[in-house]
């Protein structure tokens, strides 16, 4: 019994441990098809409509990844990860790229080794809690039971948070957001925490979504952003350059509605040519096809149109642009330059 | 005719008796056996340290120094975010080990009651109880789980309804809260003098195990019964609450406080309601389990037995206690022990509710937050081994106690 449990736990690791190496993209290109792995279901980033197709604004990065390298945005195989499977999951080779709203850390990037290949949104920790509690502000929280996810940097800064501003609380760990969800409906927590993005978003379900209050105080930095493993350049060129494709688009006005037109002719401004692959050979320089960045584009359109398509202001999640509309709009988007 | 004229030479060995003698043959296929596993588990470990090599990843256990960084909603040693790793697991394995005891008791209770009432003459009582064994038997104990937590949280006050000047639910005889978030409950206040009260009642129950034993022995000597049930109850509280109005009442109660913050009750004891919920699931699935096996083990009880001790006079429930329940334990206590081992590694299911075991601290937010998964992994293997191996041996100790003395 002893050496089977042994033998037993020794044959997963080695296998997961065998897969890692490898030229991912040519495992994406032979297999026809991305492994992505996303979460289990947030509205607005990654979740099943009613049909069964994921939707969501880390969905669309899947989709524009899978558009470039193989010129079909569905050929995606969505991968469910919840916050403690995410890291086994890419660093195993289950998974060719993770789109998990993840935050970008020193000790993941270095220690975990794995490449964040940019930011697709920039984020910070809030506080939800009911309207009639009463709380205006995240200081008044002493003695207060609250419900977070666990295995994410939330847990992290929380206690990092109560304890400079020298508050007690009662930390109720929760392994989903539907189950966390579920707690602090009932009543047993009285805050939630998570990303304000995720919680905007988690509000958006509710029955009665103008009961509950996000409160005005962010405390962490929380950038997001899709990450592959470490030691595949090419792999992890290839993402961070189709993230940056669909941020540059929007900034050149290349967007879904007139990217056919953009693209068929060389037309007067030399980096939407580049960028399209109607001039010089960035598509080649990738070990793609010329027109990779033209198919992550049309796939979900531009930036933007990911953003308010699945979170902006228009939905029900309600997010305004923020620190994450482009530079020239006084946000942190900022794409270095195609050539 | 032929005669023996070579008689077999002994003490000459020929290698390939190896193969052909039976007296060799089977250790020389267990020494093949031997070599061929150590062979897989080298390759495989190898293979492991290779690839791990080959990833840039090293099997280190340096982390368990580091902070934790996080909080843990119950302590019983002193924790805060601050403190290492090492002294998280630590928690997590007291706390692992407080609900696999609580459940290991509460467990054979209930598994006790339901087993003797399963067999009980009464109708209604019997078929209660097959309903229960079977509905809580067959239904995996992940779902009673959920079950069990979601309830009390949708059913039970919200804590905010305690709290204020003019709660809407007042406390229980001024000391206790039933909230969704777990029971509050008074603490005792050490007052001077107290540690008198306590060393009477400690005497008390020493007194109580001197008197039965007494009791016995006149039983057995003269054969005279002296009542064992209200004397037992007499020296159990008398003296103590003697001794507790002598000493001036020195022990007082610190009830729960509603109006010390707006969120919570404070002050007194409080049991959160993830660890009610996964102490009560693990009981009542598993105490379905042992009511199985007491059945098993009163029926296997030959009823000669039962019929000799009605003839001797003895009335039922005497019949139950000296004659059949001794001998059906030892065909009990063996499938209890696994099903103590049960409860253990199922309190691994804790983190559904947000209990802070060993798999929760550990093996969940240490294991998240350092991405030191394997070494996790084997960590929480380990102990799982080491308590299990554990509970057997203890439980193993009790049964060759407990077995037919074949002399």
């Amino acid at each position: 019994m002893k050496t089977s449990v042994f033998l037993g736990a020794l044959t997963v690791a080695g296998i997961v441990a065998g897969g890692a190496a490898a030229a991912t993209m040519d495992e994406v290109k032979a297999r026809g098809k991305l492994n992505c792995g996303v979460t289990t279901g947030l509205v607005g980033f990654a979740a099943p409509d009613s049909n069964g197709n994921w939707e969501g604004f880390d969905v669309d990065v899947c989709r524009a990844v899978a558009a470039a390298v193989l010129g079909d945005p569905q050929a995606v195989e969505f991968v469910p990860t919840t916050g403690k499977t995410r890291f086994t999951a890419l660093a195993s080779g289950e998974i060719d790229m993770l789109a998990r709203n993840t935050t970008w850390t020193f000790s993941r990037d270095v220690d975990l080794k794995f490449t964040f290949v940019g930011v697709n949104y920039y984020d910070g920790q809030g506080f939800m809690v009911p309207k009639d509690l009463g709380v205006s502000s995240a200081t008044e929280l002493d003695g207060a039971t609250v419900c977070i996810q666990t295995g994410t940097t939330t847990e992290l800064n929380l206690a990092d948070y109560f304890r400079s501003n020298n508050i007690s609380y009662e930390p109720v760990p929760i392994e989903t957001n539907a189950e966390a969800q579920q707690q602090y409906l009932a009543g047993a927590c009285d805050v939630y925490t998570t990303d304000a993005s995720g919680l905007a978003a988690t509000r958006a379900t509710f029955e009665a979504p103008g009961d509950h209050v996000l409160l005005p105080e962010i405390v962490s930095k929380e950038p997001l952003g899709p990450l592959v493993r470490h030691g595949d350049n090419e792999w992890g060129d290839v993402v961070r350059w189709t993230l940056n494709a669909l941020i540059t688009a929007e900034e050149l006005g290349v967007t879904s509605a007139n990217i056919a037109d953009m693209s068929a002719a060389p037309g007067n401004n030399p980096e939407i040519n580049r960028l399209l692959g109607t001039e010089g050979t960035l598509g080649e320089m990738l070990g793609l096809s010329a027109d990779w960045a033209k198919n992550a584009i049309a796939a979900g359109g531009n930036y933007g149109e990911v953003f308010e398509k699945n979170i902006g202001e228009a939905t029900p999640i309600g997010l305004s642009r923020g620190l994450n509309a482009q530079w020239t709009d006084g946000g942190l988007l900022y794409s270095p330059p195609f050539r | 005719m032929t005669t023996l004229t070579d008689p077999p030479k002994q003490g000459s060995f020929q290698p390939m008796m190896l193969l052909n003698d039976t007296r060799y043959r089977s250790i020389t296929f267990q020494v093949i056996a031997l070599i061929l596993l150590i062979l897989a588990i080298w390759f495989l470990g190898s293979n492991l340290a290779t690839n791990l090599a080959a990833a840039g990843l090293n099997i280190s256990y340096d982390f368990l120094g580091n902070p934790a960084g996080y909080d843990i909603n119950q302590t019983l040693i002193p924790y805060t975010s601050q403190s290492t790793n090492l002294q998280a697991a630590f928690v997590g394995i007291l706390n692992t080990l407080l609900v696999a005891f609580l459940a290991c008791i509460t467990a054979t209770v209930f598994g006790v009651l339901a087993g003797v009432l399963r067999l009980s003459k009464n109708w209604l009582v019997s078929k209660v109880m097959s309903v229960y064994v079977e509905i809580f038997r067959n239904i995996p104990v992940l779902i009673w789980i959920l079950i069990i937590f979601t309830i009390m949280t949708a059913s039970m006050p919200t804590a905010k309804s305690y709290l204020g000047e003019t709660p809407d639910n007042g406390l229980i005889a001024g000391l206790f809260a039933f909230t969704n978030r777990g029971v509050n409950a008074p603490a005792p206040i050490w007052g001077e003098g107290s540690m008198v009260v306590v060393a009477v009642f400690i005497a008390s129950i020493i007194g109580i195990f001197a008197y039965r034993k007494y009791a016995k022995k006149l039983l057995f000597d003269t054969g005279r019964l002296l009542p064992t049930g209200w004397p037992t109850l007499a020296i159990l509280i008398l003296p103590t609450l003697i001794a507790f109005f002598v000493m001036g009442q020195p022990i007082g109660l610190d009830a729960p406080d509603p109006l010390a913050n707006r969120f919570n009750l404070r002050g007194g004891i409080q049991i959160g309601a993830p660890l009610i919920a996964i102490w009560f699931a693990l009981s009542i699935y598993t105490g379905a389990f042992i009511a199985e096996n007491v059945r098993a083990g009163i029926q296997a009880v030959s009823k000669g037995q039962t019929e000799a001790a009605a003839a001797l006079g003895l009335r039922p429930g005497r019949i139950m206690n000296l004659v059949v329940l001794p001998q059906a334990l030892r065909v009990i206590i063996p499938p209890l022990i696994s099903q103590y081992l049960n409860i253990t590694k199922n309190s691994s299911l804790a983190i559904l509710v947000g209990y802070a075991d060993i798999t929760a601290t550990l093996g969940g937010i240490t294991l998240n937050q350092t991405g030191r998964a394997i070494e996790c992994v084997l960590l929480l293997m380990l102990f799982y081994l080491v308590i299990s191996l554990t509970i057997s041996a203890f439980m193993n100790v009790y049964n060759n106690r407990m077995k037919l003395k074949e002399r």
